[in-house]
């Protein structure tokens, strides 16, 4: 791809983003970071690149552990982010009643 | 090598299918302005990720299977337990860790670009060992950062500031270095320097440690966020590097939000990022500011705030650092859940710094069952405080402090903050008068309508609730 065109591509995802982030409220802010940190696991790819396409001893393995570092980046973030918001979406308990059984 | 063969890489299929990975990205993002849409939104990201990750095991050419077929194991394997395993209260070094492994993925696939190219033999052109470079350079600093971030915040090595002599000027000389061998490396790009791209890895990895490390916890939040935006711009570099459109958008994506909300954090500590970084202010607090004078306080037990809050018709509660430290959180709430049974209305004011990482607050009381819609916050609530009855600080210094507004000579002048000398009453839940972190004497605790509870924040909580359902 010609260098001039991603540089287009990266200066409007640079404003994407600000766009998109200025519109979550400041209370929202860990999940959303947790969720743009699983995000930029993507570099995940070149690891898979780099190790498909090795032939060379330790290629391979610094591209393992490229992928595994990688895939612990976007699995971890995005189920630690899926269970912040959990916290948030979820109904509260129908109080203490439960707890107090009656005698 | 046998290979799957189905998308040409660089073909437009294979792009095509990552315009559709990063467009569900950007939409997974846009969808976290409310908890509701945000877990479905988080989905929607994880979905573009599993097309982006397919779309890449599918390119003509793939092969070493087994390999990737391990690395993914072990890393999902890490990720769930990490991730299922990790208490709410520890989630900014949970953050952090991730962070730190994207970040060293991308100084490793760096490394290997290199080594590929010198095997190859052919010139590696500048418009890919240039971003090759950066992403090496920033992703080691990142990784390297990040560990000490979060063995700071898992408590493995001491929070205070550590602090070097000549410290400015060794971090200084070691930047210096990186530029200049990476200039060196690029200037022969026909036939790099496999050991002098160590050497950068090795200096940028130095840096890392030695940024981060003088900065105390309380800044943590900051940096952290700051080493997420590092994090993604290298994976952008490695975009660049690979011509992967996908890398490109999601790196520049989490850059560009990472940027965003390193300024507001550090807007909301009222210092610049410059300063989070290199003051290694966080500890060192104005010798004696405070100290010295005893000026008059009012200083009550439980009993008593238990009846200025039972008896009043709204109470604001300021939760602090303090209140994240001491896991005070479902303590708070049940003092909240014995107020609101008496029909008092009880909302929380929170300040944007508030916890350890932006929002962090946030997501511990939420933990307790607080009400999303009772988070309030600071520009929200600030209005309501002259009508609210009573204002209970737990754990929260600085943030209170009217002298951010009134004195223009205190050095926490213009940072914004929640007006509790604006309510009835305060009650501030604090060990001792001690100065917060900016190191001076709170104005607050000496109001005529301020009453101090010296206890920890847990335990006041728990007195506190227990004579509100004995009045």
């Amino acid at each position: 791809m010609d260098l001039i065109i991603e540089i287009t591509i990266f200066v409007l995802a640079a404003f994407v983003g600000f766009l998109a982030i200025s519109k979550v409220p400041t209370t929202l802010h860990t999940p959303l970071m947790s969720q743009t940190n699983a995000i930029h696991g993507i570099v995940m790819l070149g690891g898979l690149i780099v190790v498909g396409f090795a032939d060379d001893g330790l290629e391979k393995a610094i591209g393992l552990i490229a992928i595994a570092f990688g895939t612990i980046n976007i699995v971890g973030g995005f189920l630690v982010t899926d269970r912040m918001l959990g916290m948030f979406s979820r109904k509260p308990r129908p109080a203490a009643d439960e707890e107090r059984p009656t005698p | 090598m046998t290979s799957l063969a189905v998308l040409e890489p660089g073909g437009d299929l294979a792009t095509l299918l990552y315009i559709v990975s990063f467009s569900l990205f950007i939409f997974g993002v846009m969808q976290g302005t409310h908890p509701t849409t945000a877990k479905r939104g988080n989905l929607i990201a994880a979905g573009g990720m599993a097309i982006a990750v397919v779309t890449t095991l599918l390119l003509d050419g793939i092969g070493n299977w087994g390999l990737i077929v391990a690395g993914i194991g072990i890393g999902t394997a890490v990720g769930v337990i990490a991730s299922v395993r990790v208490q709410m209260t520890a989630m900014p070094q949970m953050v952090a860790l991730y962070n730190g492994v994207g970040g060293g993925a991308v100084a490793l696939i760096a490394w290997s670009e290199i080594r590929h190219g010198i095997e190859l033999g052919v010139e590696i052109p500048l418009d890919e060992l240039i971003p090759i470079l950066f992403s090496a350079v920033v992703g080691s600093v990142s990784f390297w950062g990040s560990n000490i971030a979060f063995a700071k915040l898992q408590g493995l090595i001491p929070t205070q500031p550590l602090a070097v002599p000549g410290q400015q000027v060794i971090n200084a000389l070691l930047l210096i270095g990186v530029v200049v061998a990476c200039a060196l490396i690029a200037s022969d790009n026909a036939s790099p320097s496999e050991g002098l791209f160590i050497l950068v890895l090795l200096a940028a990895a130095a840096l890392g440690n030695l940024v981060v490390l003088p900065i105390g916890g309380a800044d943590m939040p900051v940096v952290i966020s700051l080493l997420n935006a590092f994090t993604g711009l290298s994976a952008a570099a490695a975009g660049f590097a690979l011509d992967n459109v996908a890398l490109i958008v999601a790196g520049t994506l989490v850059g560009s939000s990472g940027t965003i909300l390193t300024m507001e954090m550090a807007t909301a500590m009222n210092r610049s990022v410059a300063n989070v970084l290199f003051a290694g202010f966080g500890g060192v607090p104005a010798a004696g500011a405070g100290d010295g004078e005893e000026r008059p306080h009012t200083s009550i037990g439980a009993q008593d705030a238990a009846i200025k809050l039972a008896y009043a018709d709204s109470v604001v509660i300021v939760p602090g650092y303090g209140l994240a430290v001491a896991q005070a959180q479902h303590a708070v709430k049940e003092m909240a859940n014995e107020l609101e049974k008496r029909g008092v209305q009880v909302n929380y004011a929170i300040h944007p710094v508030a916890g350890r990482m932006p929002g962090h607050m946030n997501v511990l009381l939420a933990e307790a069952d607080v009400p999303y819609e009772k988070l309030r916050e600071m520009d929200d609530i600030n209005p309501e405080m002259p009508r609210t009855d009573v204002a209970v600080v737990i754990g929260a210094n600085d943030v209170t402090n009217p002298a951010a507004k009134n004195d223009p000579n205190s050095p926490i002048a213009g940072m914004p903050i929640i007006e509790v000398n604006e309510a009835q009453q305060v009650i501030v839940i604090k060990r001792s008068l001690s100065p917060g972190f900016a190191g001076i004497d709170n104005d607050l605790f000496y109001e005529p309508n301020t009453s101090m509870l010296f206890s920890d924040a847990k335990q006041a909580a728990s007195d506190i609730a227990a004579e509100v359902e004995n009045l």
